[in-house]
């Protein structure tokens, strides 16, 4: 935006800056949500779970040339993401239950290279076109700044899913039972909690989550690939972290820091400082961790051993 | 109801039960003492399926029912069977409101009126967990954790409740009144198997015990006649 920069630093341009980053933080805080609950109830760091990102996008893309409906879409990908994320829970994860934290990390390594792979194979490496209605990208005035129907959309539409989400895991029985598998595996089990299930539960709605945000940031940036997932996964990833990894408040948190911090790093520093927004998110997570080790939210990991 | 017969478990490398034998009748409380390390929760963990014996036999029979091979059931399907587990060192679950913890014990029960009378039945017995009920369960305090425990295990409904060391880390006053709450359930007909280090209280309370001694049965018999025997006056209560 160099008209903007020319201008200065005047404060419908902040305002212009707050409401990207809270477009970007919403996908972060989408992906980290799903990352925060696979980690809390099965202690599985889930390189794959960026992945989730891409089916979600193409599958998007598939419904889309199919002439689907959008509200049917959205419902689509969210089962889209959510089958993939049992998929990857029964065949990869499962049959490592137990064994050392390390084995599942290096797996869920191998499961992201090979959906890339597979991606890589079924549908190519080139690019292609995510086209969003247009009146989705025009620009709409606010007066004190500008935004666009996409980005209201994604904004409202996470705090929405938040809101579900939220109330899932702490009003019904299932969501308690989470809690419980995620707080102590030996006592879920003597209360007849089957944790195979639970698990599964959780994998389900963290993945279809991250396969909204997938459908989302197709439409933000207009192109996706069978590679899209890794950064926006990795991001997640250090905002889980940031809010205190297994807490999906923190993760929440953690994201819509992130993005914020992100878009302000690269929108109100000199333009010279742009390439360098990698850094910054990871530098911000080293700093969190040296004064916060357990993250914004986390609870001290002893004890919950 | 519970039948245990030349019982060998092995936790990781070492092999903690050799051959232990013990039952358990309808009704009964039944004491399992003994020092550290002999075995007594190993035995617990393994009637509720955390823990596979190697050999021996291992059968529990409910009230309304024909026996039941509990080495075949997983420790999720334990409860259903009317087995509730009270284990060792409280385990409640921290970050559950009081309440969640008490409800979560009646996780595989849809009979929400019934659900609701309990609910009231154990705020009865341990009044103060109804004043702490929206609090989250690591904010209580130890003797407190332990009424929730117990509560929790009781909101399952059980034939038998395997009680794990109730005593541990609490005041002499609230070990008192953990116990006076255990003989109303005993004068209710509640069956329970008792582990505990106390031997005093726990024989007080029991009607059998068992001795138990690196990983074997070294005395059983009624709880007074234990409680009179020499080697277990000067070892396990103290009185020279």
């Amino acid at each position: 935006m160099p008209a903007a920069r020319e201008r200065g630093l005047d404060a419908s341009y902040v305002a212009q800056q707050l409401i990207n980053g809270l477009t970007l933080g919403s996908m972060y805080a989408l992906i980290a949500i799903g990352f925060s609950m696979i980690y809390g109830i099965v202690r599985l760091i889930n390189f794959a779970h960026g992945d989730i990102v891409m089916i979600g996008a193409f599958g998007t893309v598939a419904l889309l040339a199919g002439g689907v409906p959008w509200p049917i879409i959205v419902l689509g990908v969210l089962a889209l993401g959510a089958l993939a994320g049992m998929t990857v829970e029964t065949f990869a994860f499962r049959p490592m239950r137990g064994s050392p934290q390390v084995t599942g990390f290096i797996a869920s390594l191998a499961v992201s290279i090979f959906i890339q792979n597979l991606g890589v194979l079924l549908l190519t490496s080139q690019p292609r076109n995510f086209s969003f209605p247009g009146v989705m990208l025009e620009r709409i005035d606010l007066g004190f700044a500008t935004t666009s129907l996409i980005d209201i959309t994604i904004i409202s539409a996470t705090l929405g899913l938040m809101g579900l989400l939220t109330l899932l895991v702490q009003k019904t029985k299932l969501g308690m039972a989470m809690r419980a598998t995620a707080e102590n595996l030996q006592v879920a089990r003597l209360m007849g909690i089957r944790i195979n299930r639970t698990i599964l539960a959780a994998f389900a709605l963290g993945s279809a989550m991250a396969a909204v945000a997938g459908l989302m940031w197709g439409g933000k940036y207009g192109q996706i690939d069978p590679q899209m997932g890794f950064v926006p996964g990795l991001k997640a990833f250090v905002a889980a972290v940031i809010g205190g990894v297994g807490s999906i408040f923190g993760a929440m948190l953690g994201g819509y820091l992130l993005g914020m911090g992100e878009i302000l790093f690269v929108g109100l520093l000199p333009q010279e400082y742009s390439s360098y927004r990698d850094a910054f998110v990871f530098g911000l997570l080293i700093v969190v961790l040296l004064v916060m080790p357990n993250g914004l939210l986390g609870k001290n990991q002893e004890t919950r051993a | 109801m519970l039948d245990l017969a030349d019982l060998h478990v092995d936790q990781g490398r070492t092999h903690v039960l050799k051959g232990i034998s013990l039952r358990v009748e309808r009704g009964e409380v039944v004491a399992l003492i003994g020092a550290n390390g002999a075995g007594k929760t190993t035995t617990l963990m393994t009637v509720s399926g955390l823990l596979r014996p190697r050999a021996g036999s291992l059968r529990y029979t409910p009230p309304d029912g024909a026996a039941v091979d509990l080495k075949q059931v997983a420790a999720e399907d334990i409860v259903r069977l009317g087995i509730a587990h009270c284990p060792e060192g409280r385990q409640v679950l921290a970050s559950l409101s009081v309440r969640e913890n008490l409800l979560i014990g009646a996780y595989l029960r849809s009979d929400r009126p019934a659900i609701q009378r309990d609910l009231e039945w154990i705020h009865g017995l341990f009044p103060i967990l109804a004043e702490r009920a929206g609090l989250s369960a690591g904010n209580l305090s130890g003797g407190e954790q332990m009424m929730l425990a117990i509560g929790r295990a009781l909101m399952a409904r059980p034939q038998l409740l395997l009680l794990d060391e109730p005593s541990l880390g609490l005041a002499p006053q609230m070990v008192e009144s953990i116990f006076d709450i255990l003989g109303q359930l005993k004068a209710d007909g509640v069956t329970l198997l008792l582990v505990e280090q106390n031997a005093s209280m726990a024989l007080d309370l029991a009607d059998r015990a068992y001795l138990l001694e690196t990983g074997e049965i070294a005395l059983s018999g009624a709880a007074e006649q234990l409680a009179e025997d020499e080697t277990v006056k000067r070892s396990y209560l103290g009185i020279a």
